[in-house]
């Protein structure tokens, strides 16, 4: 009869998994911190063209975003290939956006008003006709304050052209 | 009477709640970063009682674009009219370079800007030129500015322009104003 009974087989102790919850919230929160739901449902195709000398939007609640672009192929059938406007959830005709200007102001605190700003959100095979004819409508509602969205890259994704 | 212990609750299934958590936030959010170049679009003018000065022909750097995303850059020269000016078929690339040598001219060339308050540059586009194209430029015209930007905060202080303070930083900003028109679009074609 041996007094210190051997453990196990020697082999590898297994190692503790207590600290894996820890881990796995610890990214949990970051996530939760650092991203921002979607709250519009995208109905066009949004590929930003690239830039090197952008900046960055402070104060996301002072922002709203116009999106434009061909719609999404699964809406094709019902809308057509042409480039169009996504204001919120719907599509938007060149006429409706100086009213959805107006919401969107009256959606802010009034001292914050004149910061509100435009971020036009374009596809970068959208023709500038259509942006021009948008930036006359956001003239027109005293919209000034405007921000062309871009991913952050080389032009043209460094090819030349 | 021999106290009971609570029984511990197995934690071993935390993991796979929290992993499930996890999954949900990562699938349902975008790291949605908004970036971007930011422009002032000029109030729209009803009647215009007085008609600004017009601008010397060498104070204008003129980049025009058209529908097949072809740019043509046209500046320089004294002449009243633009028959005399400098034009040139440009790369994207090429941009960035012609504008910083005309904007910080400061008189040397006698055909190009007098100093970079003075200088305008003007883009003008097609209705049919590529969206791509038209940020391409504007990235181009403005790096161009914050390159001047950076050699004068280099110069005068030693330092990056976000390492100035912020009365520094607004004087070199007014020392090169960054004076870019945008036009309303016409049907140049091409």
């Amino acid at each position: 009869m041996s007094k210190f009974k051997r453990k196990g087989k020697g082999g590898t102790p297994a190692i503790s998994t207590a600290s894996l919850p820890d881990i796995v919230f610890m990214l949990l929160f970051f996530f939760m911190v650092t991203t921002t739901m979607r709250e519009v449902d995208l109905k066009v195709k949004n590929t930003k063209p690239n830039a090197t000398e952008i900046q960055k939007l402070e104060r996301k609640s002072l922002v709203s975003y116009i999106y434009v672009g061909a719609p999404k192929d699964r809406l094709a059938t019902q809308f057509g290939t042409e480039p169009r406007i996504q204001l919120n959830d719907a599509f938007a005709k060149l006429t409706d956006i100086s009213q959805w200007v107006e919401t969107e102001r009256e959606a802010r605190m009034e001292a914050e008003r004149p910061l509100l700003t435009i971020s036009i959100k374009a596809d970068k095979k959208v023709k500038m006709g259509l942006i021009s004819d948008l930036k006359q409508e956001l003239r027109k509602a005293q919209a000034l304050k405007i921000n062309y969205s871009a991913t952050p890259g080389e032009i043209f994704g460094g090819k030349k052209k | 009477m021999a106290r009971r212990d609570a029984p511990e609750i197995n934690a071993g299934s935390m993991a796979d709640i929290a992993f499930l958590l996890l999954i949900f936030f990562l699938v349902t959010t975008t790291m949605d970063v908004d970036k971007g170049i930011s422009r002032k679009l000029p109030p729209i003018q009803e009647n215009i009682v007085d008609p600004p000065p017009p601008i010397r022909q060498k104070n204008l750097f003129t980049v025009l674009v058209n529908s097949n995303d072809d740019i043509l850059v046209s500046y320089g020269r004294t002449g009243a009219g633009t028959e005399n000016r400098e034009e040139r078929y440009v790369q994207a690339t090429e941009i960035r370079d012609l504008a910083k040598v005309f904007i910080s001219n400061f008189g040397k060339d006698p055909f190009s800007s007098d100093n970079p308050q003075k200088a305008v540059i003007s883009l003008q586009n097609d209705r049919g030129t590529s969206y791509e194209m038209f940020i391409a430029i504007q990235n181009e015209l403005t790096a161009a500015f914050n390159e001047l930007r950076e050699e004068e905060a280099m110069d005068k202080h030693g330092k990056k322009m976000d390492e100035l303070t912020l009365d520094q930083a607004e004087k070199i900003k007014d020392m090169y104003p960054q004076k870019i028109s945008e036009a309303e679009p016409v049907n140049l074609g091409g």
